[in-house]
């Protein structure tokens, strides 16, 4: 483990964690009173959920600016900078572990929900005596259940934005290592392009998922309320996309730092754990595009 | 990198510790043992909260009939009592153990990532507040029972507060639980190889690993449950192709890992306690190990036992079934190692020990009631009655609650610099242990003779048991506020100077600090020596 260092780093009292606990509970407890809210409702939840919202970005602002400072400062040794590391790759793990919880959904529910309800195997009472001319399918057929809730709807096909998205994000990260390895190069100017470049790629890739949602709503009546096909299509749609859009955010921050000078050729651990970040979500879509779109 | 930058900075907040206000040494600690009092704090107070629901359950249960409380209140007590009891008291109780006692067993001046163990903690009182806020809510708090099976919780109007107070709630955890990875892998002293570590420090690595796992499967599950009540998705809806039961997976996916993550730091915690008292290096040090980690491997393919009675193909039962005997195996090597670490030592009982030497037996006939309910036959007549209550009470009381009592008799000494009181101590433990027998030996009859659990009433054939069961109840939590005593005493009032060694017999880094410890466990990696480590020279 080479714990070469002459001595222990601890860092100094911040006012962060705390404040970090009160706009997350802020914005949960906004969100929960919002969720509840009956007609004629003041609108508590809602400014409570903003406040609290707004608060969390400062919150992230101040903290990562605080840690930036110290880093510039060079208060950090290698010992610090491998915590940093572990923390990052158990970070993306608890992630791949949440997206796993919505992947096992679909899973269940093509396997065994929806077959079930279309009477194969052990569930088939309640095919014979509730919806008894339900044929399982996926998709468009019965992807919304024996009550066909949402009404009848199209899927997006795998080959039109899909793909694009597909090509756009494997490319996005092959610009980023370019990046990384022009960053270790020294080729400054390297870095920004490539950096640069994944950002824009990362944004196109919203562009388009936005335009596909929007079809999907106004042309195709896919809606999250269509069913099993409809709420796993959105939510794990939806999820990775939430992650896209952090993971544009922190490439562009990222770049910002790489031109306001703050990485070296040794010392660039915020550049790589966004680099990570930026591969996982890759990973995820690649998830994505075979289990919710061509399969 | 720039060490005399590092020094100073080091050196500076070293000065300045001594002089800080309460505001600042409590909410804005970097500190290990701040932050693990904190936790222990707060995990007593829960304790005490979840107790004093359990005292309603089992007033109300005292005789047939409805006397005291409205069955939608019972059914809110039952399942808050189990969401403040596990997220409440016993997880933040082991996170504050493994704050204050890991840098200081592996030599470490504090835990990996001091700021965001502190916001793991502060994270906790406003999850807690949001949670328990629910009860005075005009549509009253959950009452569908912890599991929050649907279609029943989708029914209850503070569904989303829950869903919110259980995402904080993961999210303090999965923090912490990295904290302590890193801290573990990155933090040891040089010649603190990993099979040199101490039990606990182990059993904490894999329950961390178990925790980063699972909590986010937990709050995918209750995201879905969100979304099913406000936004319109069919995911545990038949109607829209959905199924009820795709929750309970989900849930058990997590929530048995869930079960280990609550008792594998009390084997750890056992694995310390038994050989200072027995003063022999424990029995079998790298099987107990290995013996963790297979229990954590299995915990992942288990998790459908908790439902064999929900109609799942026979091919799931049987190798649900087998699987879960598995366990047996691993937990039998456990135990057969804790006794023959006893096996010829030179015993003393001293208040940890008689709590560590209950734990053994006590969880053990936890352990049994849970190989019957493993049997899929058996448990369709088991299933959700008393039987099923008194199996996890005896795991998680007298397995969980006593290790942890057991862990603060053993350590407090050390975080204090004082002794507590040994007849005191005794005097919990004697109660504490009779009574929880009285409370729970009971529930195992009736839960074979048909009663069902999460029910206000009951008919009378069952009046005898639950009432020599509601006084064990009334009495060990009675018991309690001994143990609270004895806590209060040894911090502000008892006059008797702890030693560092504190146990003639207590072996490993934490005992070779002062006690109280410095503010900073080790500033200078210590050198490590075989002989003082508590399992003795381990052959590669």
């Amino acid at each position: 483990m080479g714990q070469q260092q002459d001595i222990y780093y601890v860092p100094s009292k911040s006012q962060w964690p705390i404040v970090a606990a009160v706009v997350m509970f802020l914005t949960v407890f906004g969100a929960a009173h919002w969720l509840n809210a009956e007609p004629g409702d003041t609108g508590f939840g809602k400014t409570v959920l903003m406040i609290g919202f707004i608060g969390i970005l400062l919150m992230f602002f101040g903290w990562f600016r605080s840690v930036i400072h110290e880093s510039m400062a060079g208060s950090y040794n290698t010992q610090v900078d491998r915590s940093f590391r572990m923390g990052m790759m158990w970070f993306i793990f608890s992630e791949v572990m949440f997206f796993g919880a919505f992947f096992g959904a679909l899973f269940y529910i093509r396997m065994f929900s929806v077959p079930w309800l279309g009477g194969y195997g052990h569930g088939v009472l309640t095919h014979q005596y509730i919806w008894s001319d339900y044929a399982a399918s996926w998709g468009s057929g019965g992807g919304n259940g024996p009550a066909h809730v949402g009404g009848a709807f199209e899927t997006v096909g795998p080959w039109g934005l899909p793909l694009l998205n597909t090509l756009i994000l494997l490319s996005s990260s092959v610009t980023v290592t370019i990046a990384h390895h022009a960053l270790i190069a020294g080729h400054r100017k390297k870095v920004l392009l490539f950096l640069g470049a994944t950002v824009l790629l990362g944004a196109s890739f919203l562009y388009c998922q936005a335009h596909e949602y929007m079809e999907a709503y106004k042309e195709l009546n896919l809606t999250l309320g269509s069913g099993v096909y409809g709420c796993t299509f959105f939510m794990l749609t939806g999820f990775h996309g939430l992650h896209v859009t952090l993971g544009t955010i922190m490439l562009a921050i990222i770049w910002l730092r790489v031109l306001a000078g703050h990485f070296s050729k040794e010392h660039h651990f915020g550049f790589e754990a966004v680099a990570w970040y930026w591969h996982f979500v890759d990973v995820v879509w690649l998830g994505l595009f075979m289990f919710v779109y061509i399969l | 990198m720039a060490h005399e930058a590092a020094h100073d900075h080091h050196d500076e907040h070293h000065d300045h510790h001594e002089h800080q206000s309460f505001f600042q040494r409590w909410v804005m600690s970097t500190n290990h043992k701040d932050i693990g009092t904190l936790y222990l704090v707060f995990s007593l107070l829960m304790f005490f909260i979840g107790g004093s629901f359990a005292m309603v359950i089992r007033a109300e249960l005292f005789k047939p009939g409805m006397q005291l409380v409205q069955p939608y209140f019972f059914n809110e007590m039952t399942t808050m009592h189990a969401l403040v009891m596990i997220f409440g008291a016993v997880m933040p109780a082991f996170v504050g153990l493994g704050n204050w006692m890991i840098p200081m067993m592996v030599g470490a001046p504090d835990m990996a990532l001091p700021r965001m163990n502190n916001l793991s903690f502060w994270i906790l009182p406003f999850a807690f507040a949001l949670l328990l806020s629910t009860l005075f809510l005009p549509g009253g708090g959950p009452a569908g029972g912890w599991t929050m099976y649907p279609p029943l919780s989708l029914q209850s109007a503070s569904l989303a507060y829950v869903v919110f107070a259980v995402h904080l709630m993961g999210i303090s955890s999965i923090m912490g639980a990295i904290n302590i990875i890193a801290t573990i892998l990155n933090m040891r002293a040089p010649g603190m190889d990993l099979l040199k570590m101490p039990v606990f420090v182990w059993s904490w690595l894999i329950t961390a690993f178990l925790l980063i796992a699972v909590m986010p499967v937990l709050a995918g599950a209750v995201t879905m449950l969100l979304t099913d009540k406000y936004f319109n998705t069919h995911f545990f809806d038949a109607a829209g192709g959905g199924d009820p039961v795709l929750f309970q997976h989900v849930f058990w996916f997590f929530g048995h890992p869930e079960v280990y993550i609550m008792i594998l730091p009390a084997f750890g915690i056992i694995s310390e306690i038994i050989p200072t008292f027995s003063r022999k290096p424990i029995f079998g040090y790298k099987a107990m190990v290995f013996a963790i980690a297979s229990i954590a491997f299995l915990s992942f393919i288990v998790w459908a036992h908790h439902m064999f009675a929900v109609g799942l193909p026979l091919g799931a039962e049987i190798f649900f079934m087998y699987a879960t005997m598995l366990i047996a195996v691993p937990t039998g090597v456990k135990v057969f190692n804790w006794v023959a670490t006893m096996w010829g030592g030179s015993m003393t009982f001293e208040t940890p020990m008689l709590f560590a030497v209950a734990f053994v037996i006590l969880f053990t006939i936890g352990g049994f009631s849970g190989l019957m309910l493993a049997l899929v036959p058996a448990d369709f007549q088991y299933h959700d009655t008393y039987f099923v209550v008194a199996h996890f009470h005896y795991v998680l009381v007298t397995g969980a609650i006593f290790a942890i009592m057991a862990a603060t008799y053993y350590w407090i000494p050390k975080w204090t610099g004082h002794m507590y009181s040994e007849f005191w101590g005794k005097v919990h433990f004697w109660n504490s242990v009779i009574w929880v027998n009285v409370l729970f030996f009971p529930q195992h009859f009736l839960g074979l003779a048909g009663m069902p659990r999460r029910i206000p009433d009951y008919n009378v054939a069952f009046a005898n048991f639950n009432m020599i069961s509601s006084i064990g109840g009334f009495l060990f939590g009675a018991s309690q506020l001994i143990f609270l005593g004895v806590i209060i005493h040894c911090v502000w009032f008892s006059k008797k100077k702890a030693t560092d060694r504190v146990w003639e017999g207590a072996k490993g880094l934490e005992w070779t600090l002062s006690s109280p410890p410095p503010h900073h466990s080790f500033t200078i990696a210590p050198v490590i020596h075989d002989d003082e480590l508590a399992h003795g020279h381990v052959e590669d």
